[in-house]
């Protein structure tokens, strides 16, 4: 008997159900979390129809359902334990206060999904979940009911949609031009009265002209106004009169409205699509109401842009270090307590990297830079305050361990007769590393950048301290000169998580996106990822077979 | 210097350091040449080797190597594992300077000129003596810019120019007829023995004095091996080559002048006729023979 357990024991079997289970283990994990957020994440997207319940006092409650749950540990008669509630989301924040209202199973006395509701998506205060009653112009009656005032609605949403883009494109880009250009003229001035005495006369007559090209600008500015308070003025000319659904009213202009919907009386096929839509615009537009409506624009590009700029500036030097110490260096006690060195940075608290970056990068680095070469913005900071360079290049710190190691790794898996055949042929040791060590040990160096990138895209501490904000009036990149603002601040998806999960005053409404913003994170990660492997797996086919 | 461990048994004649006994003096201008039915006269002497000592820190590998390679001949190095034989051929352009703590002691000429001398430029000195390994180690690029490799590193630019060069090399040593048509595939596509071909080509590319081949058909079959061989006898009208082999078939086949080593020293050195016929020593005699080694 002892003998066969001991012969069992040593067949290994055993080891390999635990390998197994193991492997089983993570898979489970990895998938599991996946699953969870995707569940969480992508029914955001749905719309689902309206309900209607009638409470045993007579009251209705409409909206969405949200779920359902076992009342737990009640403390008051009003909710009995062990009964089933149901969460609706009612919407109407303006009226009601609060988007979600918990109803027990057994205060309901019907329930019914009415064709007639409309869901009307608003700029300000969410959804409203409501049927029309009249459609106002200014103060005139233009249609009265709900079919009718259903039908006139459309065409008056698509025209304020199209006014909308109208005034932000003015908003930002004509504006936004005339603004830059009043700032600019403005630090001229400044610059020539701190560089000069005030009775050089060639200076005044330049600063007299900036003078009047500030007036120019202003007076342009004047314009712009006049013409976004008469586009405001139309945007808000039509407004229709809402009636919940126990009969309270609600006056809102038309501009406020992005769309209107009946989710009761759409098929399959239009839901989709507008699930489709709904997609599109969480990944194309910016965030509401206080990030927890609308898109995640910004993040996005915030996050992909920061992660490459990171890889841009984390690749050479992690590879000129790995070079230095893999080929160059004498190998001894002071390598080795070199190699120590970076291995165990890749360890440090990424807050202390963050710190570090705030103290260097921030004040040392960039306080100079403001002080040699933006002294007529100062006291405001330029380069002296967070932006995406610095929170970059401070990842870039963060991660160059991880591609000094895969890169001597890759170095040293460089077979000596390379080397060795490319010595022999008369070339020097330069010539050997560029044409040959180098791009044989591509794929290695790749390896170190696929793990730089997937640890910067899930960073969040650091970059608190370098340069992400809630809300960031521009992106990086936009098509005023230079076009590349490395000085702005950004917004990051991972940051992204934390303000709407944990900073939003509306936790409910905000769930749903924290779900989105996750999905989002990971498949930006896989995505940036993926195109690295695919690069590496290119190259690696191509020195494929180089071992005989 | 520590005490070194004789490779010999006391029975066999002591070398002594100004005049090693166990190796066979050659010498061309004086006319003491080993055999009378020697190849012509003409004959140069294309690398001499005097007293050489080489250590892999404070292991000496090389014991008092003085020797002479004639120009335009194929000189084989034989013997065991581990006798130098590799060694001494990368002495020969200077590879094993890479090693750390590697030294070595005494002359190396290459037509009079000290290849460990002070103002040698060493790039220079492996442009004219090439090499091919053990295992073919072609660059993971194509075949044309494996051969082209050389060529520009020593400035060709022109593509006229290096195309024509590119030809020749793969030209001389074999393989144009398989290649021609697939110049810009990669050099891992090839078989072994074309891989170690297109070495050759590559390193006949840098238009070398002097190729040195370290067990240059090792990891050959039979009928690449020979592709090789044969090679050597064109090879040998332009160059000269210095062959390390396992093979002593092969050492009888293909080479001129054949050198006989044991634990780093030369045991005997001539010409290859009589080193497999009449060998003066008994371990060249013992060795050859299959008797040990």
């Amino acid at each position: 008997m002892r003998t066969t357990f001991k012969k069992f024991l040593a067949s290994g079997n055993v080891f390999i159900w635990g390998c197994a289970a193991g492997v089983s283990v993570s898979l489970l994990m990895v998938f599991g979390l996946l699953l969870l957020i995707m569940i969480n994440g992508l029914g955001y997207f749905w719309v689902s129809n309206i309900v209607e319940l009638t409470l045993k006092d007579k009251q209705h409650v409409m909206g969405q359902l949200a779920g359902r749950e076992v009342i737990p540990r009640s403390v008051t008669p009003d909710r009995p334990e062990g009964k089933g509630r149901l969460r609706v989301k009612i919407g109407n924040r303006d009226i009601y206060g609060l988007d979600f209202k918990w109803v027990n199973d057994d205060q309901v006395v019907s329930q019914a999904y009415p064709t007639d509701t409309v869901l009307l998506e608003r700029r300000e205060w969410g959804n409203m979940y409501a049927r029309i009653k009249a459609i106002y112009n200014g103060e005139t009656l233009l249609v009265e009911g709900n079919e009718p005032g259903w039908i006139a609605l459309a065409p008056l949403i698509d025209t304020t949609n199209a006014l909308h883009q109208q005034i932000t494109r003015i908003e930002r880009v004509e504006i936004g031009s005339v603004n830059a250009d009043i700032e600019q003229a403005r630090l001229k001035i400044r610059a020539l009265e701190i560089g000069a005495p005030a009775s050089d006369t060639s200076e005044r007559g330049q600063i007299d002209s900036l003078k009047a090209q500030v007036a120019a600008a202003e007076s342009r500015y004047q314009e712009k106004t006049t013409e976004l308070e008469r586009l405001r003025a139309q945007f808000n000319e039509y407004s229709v009169l809402m009636v919940d659904a126990n009969g309270r009213e609600k006056q809102i202009p038309v501009g406020q409205i992005i769309r209107a919907l009946r989710p009761n009386e759409m098929s399959l096929l239009h839901k989709s699509w507008i699930y489709l839509t709904n997609v599109w615009s969480v990944l194309s537009t910016e965030p509401r109401e206080a990030n927890t409506e609308g898109g995640i624009f910004p993040a996005i590009f915030g996050t992909v842009m920061m992660v490459i700029l990171m890889s841009l500036a984390v690749v050479p030097f992690g590879v000129l270090a790995a070079l230095y110490l893999r080929e160059y260096a004498k190998q001894g006690a002071t390598v080795r307590l070199v190699r120590i060195a970076v291995n165990n940075l890749a360890g440090v608290p990424s807050i202390v990297f963050g710190v570090f970056g705030l103290g260097f990068f921030i004040y040392a680095v960039g306080g100079t830079l403001d002080t040699l070469f933006f002294p007529e913005r100062l006291p405001t900071p330029t380069f002296g305050t967070g932006g995406i360079l610095w929170a970059s290049l401070t990842l870039a710190l963060l991660t160059v361990p991880v591609v000094i190691v895969s890169t001597e790794e890759g170095l040293a898996a460089v077979p000596r007769e390379f080397r060795e055949g490319s010595l022999a042929l008369g070339a020097t040791k330069l010539e050997t590393m560029l044409k040959v060590v180098i791009p044989s040990a591509l794929p290695g160096i790749l390896t170190g950048v696929i793990l730089a990138m997937a640890r910067a895209a899930g960073e969040v501490a650091p970059l608190m301290l370098t340069g992400v904000v809630k809300l960031a009036p521009a992106l990086p990149v936009d098509g005023s000169w230079p076009f590349f603002h490395f000085d702005r601040k950004f917004m990051h998806l991972g940051f992204h998580i934390y303000d709407v999960g944990f900073q939003s005053p509306n936790v409910e409404a905000a769930k749903p996106m924290v779900y989105i913003t996750t999905l989002v994170l990971i498949t930006v990660v896989v995505l940036l990822n993926f195109t690295a492997i695919v690069l590496r797996n290119h190259l690696r086919k191509k020195y494929a077979g180089a071992v005989l | 210097m520590k005490e070194l461990v004789h490779p010999f048994p006391p029975s066999t004649q002591q070398p002594s350091p100004s005049q090693p006994l166990n190796v066979q003096r050659l010498n061309v201008q004086d006319g003491h040449r080993p055999l009378p039915d020697n190849p012509p006269h003409t004959q140069a002497v294309k690398l001499t080797l005097n007293q050489v000592n080489f250590f892999y820190g404070d292991r000496q590998a090389l014991f008092n190597i003085d020797i002479e390679i004639i120009k335009n001949q194929v000189t084989s190095f034989i013997g065991p594992s581990g006798c130098g034989k590799s060694t001494l051929l990368r002495c020969l352009n200077r590879l094993n300077d890479l090693i750390e703590g590697a030294r070595l002691e005494g002359t190396m000429l290459l037509d009079g000129m000290d290849i460990y001398g002070p103002d040698v430029d060493i790039t220079d000195l492996r442009k004219r003596v090439g090499m091919v390994f053990q295992k073919s180690n072609p660059f993971p690029k194509s075949i044309y810019e494996n051969v082209a490799y050389g060529p520009r590193l020593h400035g060709i630019k022109n593509r006229n120019q290096l195309d024509q060069i590119v030809e020749e090399g793969i030209k001389g040593a074999g393989l144009w007829d398989e290649v021609k048509d697939r110049l810009q595939t990669s050099a891992f596509g090839l078989s072994g023995g074309q891989q170690q071909r297109l070495c050759i080509a590559r390193a006949l590319a840098v238009k070398p004095d002097v190729l040195l081949m370290d067990e240059p058909c090792s990891a050959l079959d039979p009928v690449a091996t020979a592709k090789i061989e044969e090679l050597l006898f064109s090879l040998k009208q332009d160059l000269t080559v210095v062959i390390v082999t396992h093979n002593m078939q092969q050492a009888a086949r293909v080479s001129d002048w054949t050198a006989f080593m044991y634990l780093g020293e030369i045991v005997e050195f001539g010409l290859t006729k009589q080193i497999f016929t009449t060998p003066s020593k008994k371990q060249t005699d013992d060795y050859i023979t299959g008797r040990f080694g």
